[in-house]
């Protein structure tokens, strides 16, 4: 029973120390993955509301939407209550999922080639990307900064277009519309509601 | 020669006043008379830009990248001796042989003859307000000019320098009375730089414009960015490469 018991128990680790291995994920496989799950999905013959849907579940899957939220608030986010926090949480994801879908959704099948990734530390990988040019466009360089704290789960949290970043871009925007309202927070709150509800 | 040197030091001199600063908030001084500026520029652009360029694109592939590969070869005039002032001899040798090639065997530049033959890979454009950026000067208060658009105080004079004397092209069509080109050349050349710029951005810019709360302030940032990204001539990402930024966030 005892030798049972053991064996039992060597085969549990082994599985669990395999499956630990198995399931870390390259930031580089894990990019060109995502590329290619919004590629299928845009190629689709349905709607365009339904390609956004689609869309919206593949980024509540591989960006941190928390994240990036907290991140584009800047100084604020150390000023907010944490009621505040909570409403804020819920706005940002619903804004980003409508923004980060619709801007998508206008693409069709946009073909994005990975290139290489550069490792800044046990937190952060850049991938690095091409946007293949088109008729009407050229080559676009994109770089994906990739939060691998969790090597099992990475996660999307900037996209850098051509060494323009499109956190950056968004934090200097919301900064823009709360000191416009002599730092009122809630003027950003009213605008994120109306986007989302426009 | 002389003069658009004693020009360029005045400039100089002046901007030593400026601030040199790099810091990270932005310094829009003059905010309500540029978003003024940059409503008048928006409504250009519906009613005419834009147009023109769509129209632009429809034109074939080959006489679109013709007339990209002139403008290209053109600013290398700007670009050469801006290689100097930033003691980047080698780019301004490797500039000068794509100018000459392109000129001669390229016919006027409309074929990159010199990146087929291997001799400029990535060709930069490089400007007066770049020069000033990477002597240090800061980029002072944000600008928006009519027409223009975007800009700061230092890539102003930057332009400034250029008009001044400091664009060879600008000097032999508008400033001097030259037999062989007419001022009607220069602003041509800039019009089409414009359209041809415009016209592989349509959707990029009605993307953002689409889902911007605060358009001037995305285009502002963006800007701003880019020309940071120029001056270091570098592809490493900027600023949120800081991780500190990042430090204390929780993910999903």
């Amino acid at each position: 029973m005892l030798v049972k018991n053991t064996n039992f128990l060597f085969f549990l680790v082994f599985c669990l120390f395999f499956t630990n291995l198995s399931l870390a994920i390259e930031p580089d496989v894990f990019v060109q993955s995502t590329v290619n799950r919004a590629s299928q999905t845009l190629s689709k013959d349905i709607s365009k509301k339904e390609k956004m849907l689609e869309l919206q579940d593949l980024a509540k899957d591989t960006v941190d939407i928390k994240g990036i939220g907290f991140y584009t608030l800047g100084k604020y986010r150390k000023e907010i209550t944490s009621d505040q926090k909570k409403q804020y949480a819920i706005l940002f994801e619903n804004y980003f999922l409508k923004s980060f879908s619709s801007r998508l959704a206008e693409y069709s099948n946009p073909k994005i080639n990975v290139t290489s990734k550069e490792k800044k530390n046990e937190n952060y990988t850049i991938v690095s990307s091409i946007l293949v040019a088109t008729n009407n466009r050229p080559e676009v360089k994109i770089d994906w900064r990739i939060y691998t704290k969790n090597p099992d789960k990475p996660l999307i949290r900037d996209l850098i277009i051509e060494g323009l970043s499109l956190a950056r871009t968004q934090k200097e925007e919301f900064s823009s519309i709360i000191k416009s309202n002599d730092n009122n927070i809630s003027a950003l709150f009213q605008s994120l509601e109306k986007f989302i509800n426009e | 020669m002389k003069k658009f040197l004693s020009i360029f030091i005045s400039i100089l001199l002046l901007l030593s006043f400026v601030n040199k600063s790099n810091a990270e908030e932005v310094k829009d001084c003059f905010e309500g008379l540029n978003r003024a500026t940059f409503a008048f520029n928006q409504g250009l652009d519906k009613a005419l830009i834009e147009p023109i360029s769509k129209g632009y694109r429809k034109l074939p592939m080959p006489i679109r990248t013709g007339t990209s590969n002139v403008l290209s070869n053109l600013s290398n005039l700007v670009t050469i001796p801006n290689n100097i002032l930033q003691g980047d001899l080698k780019a301004a040798g490797l500039n000068t042989a794509r100018l000459s090639v392109n000129t001669t065997i390229g016919i006027f530049g409309i074929f990159d003859v010199a990146q087929q033959m291997g001799l400029v890979k990535d060709y930069k454009k490089e400007d007066y307000g770049q020069t000033l950026g990477t002597w240090g000067v800061g980029e002072g208060c944000y600008l928006v000019l009519p027409i223009l658009g975007p800009s700061t105080v230092r890539d102003s004079i930057g332009t400034l320098t250029s008009v001044l004397g400091g664009d060879p092209w600008y000097n032999v069509t508008v400033k001097n009375d030259t037999q062989y080109f007419k001022d009607s050349d220069y602003y041509v050349s800039k019009g089409t730089d414009g359209i041809n710029f415009r016209s592989k951005n349509i959707e990029a810019f009605d993307n953002l414009e689409t889902n911007s709360m605060d358009f001037y302030a995305s285009v502002r940032s963006l800007y701003l960015q880019d020309r940071k990204q120029k001056i270091l001539n570098s592809n490493k990402i900027i600023d949120t490469q800081d991780d500190s930024d990042w430090d204390d966030l929780q993910s999903n």
